[in-house]
């Protein structure tokens, strides 16, 4: 069973490798986001500051999202999904194991680049530790719950804006406890609730969320 | 590890119905595969022959009836029907990124089975694919594709194939290859059920199932 | 109990449905607008006007009901999606496809009139209340879920998806609104509190329950009659869809 999980995972970290500028782009749409912000608002660092929880975690899912088309269409088009759903294991599981692999080559270089842009946006160096925390607990749960949309809209006419519509409201508990971390050890508080209740959400996101995505798949290749 | 030997278990379906839309596709069918038969579904465009194919893999919910393997409807069976059947769907399934090798291991392992690099070019080379292992299978015609799609059927060695329209895209030399695999495939016990315009001519007990182009019930033919 | 598990199987059967919901529909309906003028006319003449903010807090007699509505449909919705999606039950699918709308009609309502009630309580239209962002929330949710089903051409498939897309939702519900919550009380945001003021006179009250059950039985009225032309859609292949449909009534 471990082997089937770890072919898959081998798979799919192979094909990232094959075709890097996958991942590429979604770091790059995420600094890019962050960089036109000052254009818009003006570069006065207080105001920058202030914005820059929002800012970042707002660039974070935008980004996501706009990778998550990718997360089960290429192997929906070719018909390797057909052959995923005969796999002997669990839907679910190798529907976690796909998520991992997404989050590996979008969640965990947006926490990566992180620092640089707080930087950019004025966070000081004992904030950053926090804003990496919290994204590289946060990332996880937007992959997960975004597995749910990407899963629903295979196939349907129009599925990238509609993944938009169907994804974005859920991702605003990690979009408030996330950003909300940051500003709190900003503001000299302690930011320990928002990073637990996080943690939690993400625990809670890992049961459910890809026992769903696995129901969807089901679902829309019926 | 899913069952490599072939096993003696029938596939019966039972009173299947299958819907597109509002538009019944068929209804009232039912047959049983025993081990060394193949099934040959015919039918015009749109009667539902690759519905049907994808109902027997347990892939899409009939409108009515049952499939069972054995004694267990298809969803309780012991490790997941895929661990008893092979799909080939109208697409290869394959990545263009990874080599022809990569593409058939990672495949076999997918399902389950332990396969190691000599196996898999041992397959490629008996359809007709050596000297093209390392390539990356975006390069490949859409025969040779299909000829590498064709060899993780052989490599996987299940009971039952379950194969549509298999001889698309083949040359008359890979067309060969394959009925020598079909015939081989009957000959260990195991069964075939495939969708396909052309005449079939496999040496063993093969039947054929057309399904109607109206709503009809399907008959033997 | 067993008589009774049948009556509510053969209930459920959408010849049986298609009647009778066309029977309670006018009913429905008429005492819906019974109950909404009578509850205009006790919000608009009867109630008191409220000591501290005057007449404008009269909205709340739409804005709550419509706020109630709008998360109690958000439920019924998800839970006839859940029973369409296990059970098969045609009629539930049928149901939970008509009460979409009505959800979010009401959702629009209740931002709506608590938009309105903004200006002169707080000076500017829009506010990030909890509750108000809540239901903004709720909105796409609702949206979500019609735009889904709207997308995909094939009708099972339509419903199997969007059912599983509201049961997502109604667990993120809570979630939601609570961390929208804790976000607003961390913020200082402004919070609407007319309906907690402990000295709602009982008049105010009657007319807060009349209304609601206005807005309950109009949802009844409207739902189940465009339920009605789902189920009519659904089985116009079968016997009795085709007679409805060669003699109209």
């Amino acid at each position: 069973m471990l082997m089937t999980l770890g072919t898959l995972l081998q798979r799919d970290l192979t094909l990232v490798v094959r075709r890097p500028q996958d991942a590429l782009t979604v770091v790059g749409f995420f600094v890019v986001v962050i960089a036109l912000f000052p254009l818009g608002v003006g570069p006065e660092p207080e105001l920058l500051r202030r914005l820059a929880p929002g800012v970042i975690w707002v660039a974070a899912l935008l980004a996501t999202m706009l990778s998550l088309a990718r997360l089960f269409a290429d192997d929906y088009r070719d018909g390797s999904l057909e052959q995923l759903l005969l796999a002997p294991e669990p839907l679910t599981l190798l529907v976690l194991v796909r998520t991992a692999a997404h989050w590996l080559m979008t969640g965990l270089p947006l926490v990566l680049v992180s620092p640089l842009l707080a930087v950019q946006l004025g966070l000081r160096p004992e904030e950053i530790p926090v804003l990496m925390l919290a994204l590289l607990l946060g990332t996880p749960i937007l992959s997960l719950v975004g597995a749910i949309g990407a899963a629903l809209t295979l196939g349907v006419r129009g599925g990238g804006v509609l993944i938009a519509l169907l994804v974005l409201p859920l991702y605003v508990p990690p979009l408030v406890l996330g950003a909300g971390a940051l500003d709190a050890v900003m503001h000299g508080a302690d930011a320990q609730t928002h990073l637990s209740l996080l943690s939690a959400l993400l625990l809670f996101a890992l049961v459910t969320a890809p026992w769903a995505a696995a129901a969807a798949l089901r679902i829309m290749l019926d | 590890m899913p069952p490599q030997a072939l096993s003696d278990e029938c596939l019966r379906a039972v009173d299947l119905a299958a819907e597109r839309g509002d538009r019944r596709l068929f209804q009232h069918l039912g047959f049983t595969l025993a081990p060394g038969q193949l099934l040959q579904v015919q039918g015009a465009n749109g009667s539902g022959k690759t519905s049907l194919l994808r109902i027997l893999c347990g892939l899409s919910r009939p409108a009515r009836g049952a499939v069972y393997w054995g004694e267990e409807p298809l969803a309780r069976v012991e490790g997941g029907i895929g661990s008893c059947l092979s799909y080939l769907g109208h697409r290869d399934a394959l990545k263009d990124e990874l080599s022809v090798r990569e593409n058939v291991l990672f495949a076999a392992r997918l399902g389950g089975m332990i396969a190691g690099r000599e196996a898999a070019d041992a397959v490629l080379a008996r359809l007709g694919l050596t000297g093209y292992e390392d390539l990356p299978a975006g390069i490949l015609s859409q025969g040779q594709k299909r000829r590498v799609a064709l060899a993780r059927l052989l490599l996987e060695a299940r009971p039952l194939w379950v194969l549509d329209e298999p001889l698309a895209a083949l040359d008359a030399q890979a067309s060969a290859i394959l009925r020598e695999a079909l015939a081989a495939q009957l000959a260990g016990g195991g069964m075939v059920i495939l969708t396909t315009h052309q005449a079939v001519d496999v040496p063993g007990d093969c039947t054929c199932l057309r399904l109607p182009d109206g709503i009809e019930v399907a008959t033997a033919c | 109990m067993a008589e009774r598990g049948v009556q509510w199987f053969r209930f459920a059967a959408p010849a049986r449905f298609y009647g009778l919901a066309g029977r309670l529909v006018p009913w429905l309906a008429g005492v819906a607008m019974l109950l909404f003028a009578f509850g205009v006319y006790l919000g608009l003449a009867v109630a008191p006007p409220d000591y501290q903010q005057g007449d404008s807090y009269r909205i709340l007699y739409i804005h709550v009901p419509a706020a109630w509505m709008s998360m109690f449909l958000y439920l019924l919705m998800a839970a006839y999606a859940v029973i369409g999606l296990v059970w098969r039950i045609k009629v539930a699918q049928a149901m939970a496809r008509a009460v979409a709308p009505t959800g979010a009609l009401f959702t629009v309502l209740a931002l709506w009139t608590g938009a309105l009630w903004g200006k002169p309580t707080w000076g500017v239209f829009w506010v990030w209340d909890a509750r108000l962002t809540s239901e903004l929330i709720l909105l796409f949710l609702y949206l979500g879920y019609m735009a889904l089903h709207a997308a995909i051409d094939d009708r099972r498939r339509a419903d199997d998806a969007s059912a599983l897309l509201a049961l997502v939702g109604v667990v993120n519900v809570p979630i939601i609104y609570f961390s929208v919550r804790w976000w607003n009380t961390l913020h200082q945001g402004a919070s609407i509190r007319v309906t907690e003021a402990p000295t709602m006179a009982t008049i105010m009250f009657v007319t807060l329950l009349v209304m609601t059950l206005a807005c309950w039985l109009y949802a009844s009225a409207v739902i189940l009659a465009r339920a009605r032309i789902e189920v009519l859609e659904r089985e116009h292949h079968s016997a009795w869809a085709q007679a409805v449909l060669e003699k109209p009534e």
